[in-house]
């Protein structure tokens, strides 16, 4: 019998569509590896078998009666916990939301409740998305399958982690500055960070509001296709929602898995390569251009300039952002309430109580250096600046999309670093996202496609590469269509997918 | 405790400029950012979604309405309407502030650079320039419970309604307010009002001071003359009602000139206004310590009101206060201090009322600002508030020009009408009050009158017409004075023969 955790959300679509397959069992089928997998992997904050396994029986009746379905009806996914679920417990990995039960359900989760697919439980994360390993989560680190020994990237680890587990078919990510993307490129799985404004950013619990962005992770290109087409589009409860409808993004995928990339025309940025980044991870990205121009793409070198600087703006932007964003978690309506120990209980004092015992190390760093660049006297010198960066990285971007349809990068500049290696140097860690900050700043989307396996530079075994492609934006059906080429092209230079070569952990 | 210097000899020596910030809770159905329906009076925490109670993940989208009335508001007071604004945040930990953040704007209005002519009581017209007016919402409600004050300090516990929270205000922000000398508390009275009304013409607030729709904060500052450089202020914080706008200019002026004639300087505070004893009393002082940490509100996108909308706004806004005013009293022909009385009265709109009623005007205002004025006097109440409407008086002012009734009847079927015996027709029937008009029931009565009195029937046909008020009064007595008095006159001359 196939084993169905290992299959992918379309062609599960498919088999649930003939009737092949129930929900149920699909559904049970990923709880089943939960069980398994979970104690070594550590993905989920929350797994909510019953309530994923009533939605997979309605989906059945529903189809059994012979009602038109979405294509994905019947299809588990697995919800990062910075979005919130109505009735679902979501914590955005922090200790300050320790049981607290969201009254109401962000736009996608309508959308993938709307849609008939079980949501399997909530997945680990840096708290408040201040991560690119999982191990700020306030509930202890996830593993990435293909060393446990290893970080599975953030902050999103346990989406990825989850999916490259096969615990389940499709996730639910948000991407402030890679945190879709890098954990993509270090678990062999696929990631999408779409056009800021493409998905409704009501209900992800904010934290920085002009980079945050949520987006689908996946085993394949396909998949993220059907799950970005199925959250994105207008949302009229975020101000900052495109309008405009999503283009055809599941036929700039399968157009894209046919392998002919004539006509279009690939930037390499000359910033984002080379020096720091992993010999492997270079020479696995070397190799990729190659496919893209034996698929019949022009490659062309171009050159973003102030992307120097992109570290330096995004780490004031974030922060200043996130400490006004996270003002409200004060233990007066929700959440953690914490009292002094002594003295008297005013409003002011439960307020700092509570917040230095909610909030970890990571979040108060942020919030602090983010207090301080908004600081009256130092504004102009530090958000002020910061902003003035990102407009020229916008404009880097311009002058780059006039030279090419879309521009590639390592997304990583190294494969997963061992889990506490990086944890008392938050510099190195930030280092992580220099590749994958600029698509945030300047709003445009981006894809990680695993591309390959390479040892890290202490020896051991071999771990993925993630190949970024990014667009203009409202361009994201380009990295479809690119990024389902790519794929299809190291698919059949591996004679399968990378994920077949993980360890099996069950 | 600062000497109080007497206000007559403060203003003497001392130039007062004032600064005045008001905000108008608008009339929306909805808040400034979510879709919470807003009604007075609602049991507490009832009137929230997730954006007004700032859960995680909520996020605010920009009421249209709000905007379009805080554009109509930015126009009456004369103002250039931005063509982009954003909305900022303004960082500060309080539990009223669901986010700890207030959204508001901040260095960009919607509205700038307008102005707001004034009238005074004595028709002096000041002309208060406008900074700006800005789109912002309200913090919510908290009741300190216990302790004997009601404030925080003492309280052993604090209820939090945000119910209020999130209620779109538009804060109108007035530049230094300056050559008004002796009359800065009747101007800054004078000015809160003229917005108060302009907001209810404009229909964008119910504007009821005592609901607090409409507050002020007065920042008062004195200078040795008009040309010195301006004084240092303080803001004198949510004071509810005109009397109190006036009371505050009036206390501070006298407690500031008190403290710099002691050698003491004013120190940059925020005051609180006590409408018991009349007295300000220092709240926190403003420092640097104070920072907000303002940012561009990166939820939202700028508001662009388009040209054609601004202009559309403009050409439907409804006749402002003023001009009404002016209208009116052409209308009418009243004289300058006549209309100044009904205005200082709160008599227009019944008197509109009244005149469409089918009253004269000079007729509706006879009875507004004459015997109803005085029973309003008498009875400590607000003209609107006496139980009989314009509708009533116009009934009534009917019946006096058919001349079914007299001016003295007239006040009779009043008293008739605020006793609540109906309208002035039910009262006239009732009470029995119609003139007599048959000349037979008066015959009758002129002639018993004629034989009583054979003295003065003599005196008339003599020639001397004087004693005919005798006669004239004893049919009157007669009659229950509902007869009338010159049809009575013809038909006794008629019935002597003179």
């Amino acid at each position: 019998m196939t084993d169905l955790t290992r299959l992918s959300a379309a062609v599960l679509a498919e088999k649930l569509r003939a009737g092949e397959v129930t929900s149920v069992e699909v559904t049970q089928a990923c709880l089943d590896r939960i069980a398994a997998v979970e104690p070594a992997v550590h993905a989920y904050l929350h797994v909510s078998a019953d309530e994923a396994l009533a939605t997979a029986r309605d989906v059945d009746a529903r189809r059994a009666a012979g009602e038109e379905l979405h294509p994905l009806a019947g299809v588990p996914i697995a919800v990062k916990d910075v979005v919130v679920t109505r009735g679902m417990p979501s914590t955005a990995g922090s200790k300050i939301l320790e049981g607290w039960v969201p009254p109401y359900d962000a736009t996608l989760v309508e959308r993938i409740r709307a849609a008939g697919m079980p949501i399997l439980g909530k997945t680990n994360m840096d708290e408040f998305a201040m991560g690119s390993s999982t191990e700020h989560s306030a509930y202890g680190n996830t593993h990435n399958p293909w060393d446990l020994e290893r970080i599975p990237g953030g902050s999103g680890g346990g989406s990825a982690a989850a999916v490259a587990a096969f615990t389940a078919p499709l996730a639910i990510g948000t991407d402030t500055g890679g945190s879709i993307r890098q954990p993509g490129a270090v678990t062999g799985t696929v990631g999408v960070k779409p056009t800021y404004g493409g998905v409704s950013r009501y209900g992800l619990i904010a934290l920085a509001s002009s980079l945050d962005q949520a987006g689908p992770v996946t085993r394949t290109v396909l998949d993220s296709a059907l799950l970005h087409e199925l959250i994105g589009g207008h949302d009229p409860r975020d101000s900052t929602s495109i309008p405009e409808p999503l283009p055809d993004l599941v036929g700039a995928a399968r157009r894209g898995a046919q392998g002919d990339l004539s006509g279009v025309t690939v930037g390499v940025v000359t910033q984002l390569q080379g020096e720091g980044y992993q010999p492997g991870v270079q020479a696995r990205f070397e190799e990729s251009l190659e496919l893209l121009t034996k698929a019949g793409a022009k490659v062309v070198e171009v050159s973003c300039p102030h992307f120097e600087y992109a570290l330096a703006a995004y780490y004031l932007i974030l922060p200043a952002e996130a400490s006004s964003n996270l003002a409200k978690f004060d233990g007066m309506r929700f959440g953690l309430r914490v009292e002094p120990e002594d003295g008297p209980v005013t409003a002011e004092r439960v307020m700092a109580a509570t917040r230095g015992a909610g909030f970890g190390d990571e979040v108060k760093r942020r919030i602090i250096l983010g207090t301080y660049a908004l600081s009256a006297g130092y504004y102009d010198a530090y958000y002020g600046s910061a902003q003035k960066v990102r407009t020229l990285i916008q404009q880097d971007f311009d002058a780059a999309f006039e030279q090419a349809d879309v521009l590639v990068s390592p997304t990583s500049p190294t494969t997963a670093f061992k889990l506490g290696e990086k944890l008392d140097d938050p510099l190195a860690m930030y280092l992580n996202d220099v590749a994958t900050i600029p698509a945030n700043l300047a709003g445009i989307p981006g894809i990680s496609v695993p591309n390959g396996l390479s040892v890290p530079p202490e020896g051991g075994d071999a771990l993925p590469t993630g190949f970024q492609v990014l667009a203009p934006a409202k361009a994201d059906d380009r990295l479809y269509r690119v990024g389902a080429a790519l794929e299809a092209a190291l698919e059949s230079r591996w004679g399968g997918p990378l994920l077949d070569r993980a360890p099996d952990l069950g | 405790m600062t000497q109080m210097v007497d206000y007559a000899d403060a203003v003497r020596r001392y130039d007062p400029v004032l600064g005045i910030e008001v905000h108008v809770e608008l009339g929306t159905r909805t808040k400034m950012f979510c879709a919470a329906e807003v009604e007075f009076g609602g049991e507490p925490n009832t009137q929230t979604t997730p954006v007004s109670l700032g859960l995680p993940g909520a996020l605010p989208v920009v009421n249209g309405t709000a905007v379009e009335y805080a554009i109509r508001i930015g126009l009456a007071l004369n103002c250039q309407i931005a063509e982009s604004c954003r909305f900022a945040r303004k960082n500060y930990f309080y539990p009223d502030v669901p986010k700890n953040f207030q959204t508001s704007q901040y260095d960009e209005p919607i509205a700038f650079d307008g102005w707001l002519d004034v009238e005074l009581e004595d028709g002096t017209v000041h002309r208060v320039e406008i900074e700006r007016a800005h789109m912002e919402e309200d913090a919510g409600k908290n009741t300190h419970v216990g302790g004997s004050t009601g404030r925080i300090h003492g309280a052993e516990y604090s209820l939090v309604d945000y119910n209020r929270a999130g209620i779109p205000l538009v804060e109108i922000v007035t530049k230094p307010i300056t050559g008004v000398g002796d009359r800065a508390p009747e101007v800054a009275r004078a000015y809160v009002q003229a917005l108060r009304d302009i907001f209810r013409a404009l229909d964008v607030s119910e504007a009821k001071m005592e609901r607090g729709n409409v507050r002020a904060d007065v920042n008062v500052s004195l200078r040795p003359t008009p040309e010195s450089p301006l004084g240092t202020r303080t803001e004198t914080k949510n004071v509810n009602s005109f009397r109190s706008v006036e009371r505050v200019v009036r206390h501070e002026i006298s407690r500031q000139a008190g403290a710099l004639d002691a050698g003491r300087t004013i120190v940059q505070e925020t005051r609180h206004w006590h409408e018991d004893t009349g007295t300000t009393t220092s709240g926190r002082v403003k420092s640097d310590a104070e920072d907000y940490r303002y940012f561009p509100e990166p939820d939202l996108v700028p508001v662009e009101p388009s040209r054609e909308w601004v202009e559309e706004i403009r050409a439907t806004l409804p006749e402002l206060p003023q001009a009404r005013r002016r209208r009116l009293q052409t209308e009418w022909g009243y004289a300058d201090a006549e209309m100044r009385d009904v205005v200082n009265a709160g008599a227009i709109e019944l008197i509109e009322a009244t005149v469409a009623a089918g009253s004269s005007p000079a007729a509706a205002r006879k009875w507004w600002m004459g015997e109803l004025a005085r029973r309003a006097k008498q009875d400590e109440r607000e003209l609107a508030d006496l139980p009989i409407t314009p509708a009533q008086i116009g009934e009534l002012q009917g019946l006096v020009d058919s001349g079914r009734i007299n001016d003295k009847i007239a006040r009779q079927v009043l008293d008739g009408v605020l006793a609540g015996e109906g309208d002035p027709e039910a009262v006239v029937v009732a009470r029995g009050l119609e003139i007599v008009s048959d000349d037979g029931a008066l015959l009758a009565a002129i002639d018993e009158a004629l034989a009583a009195q054979p003295d003065v029937v003599e005196k008339v046909r003599g020639g001397n017409q004087g004693p005919v008020g005798a006669i004239i009064g004893a049919v009157m007595k007669a009659t229950r004075g509902q007869a009338d008095a010159k049809r009575v006159r013809e038909l006794v001359l008629e019935r002597i023969g003179a």
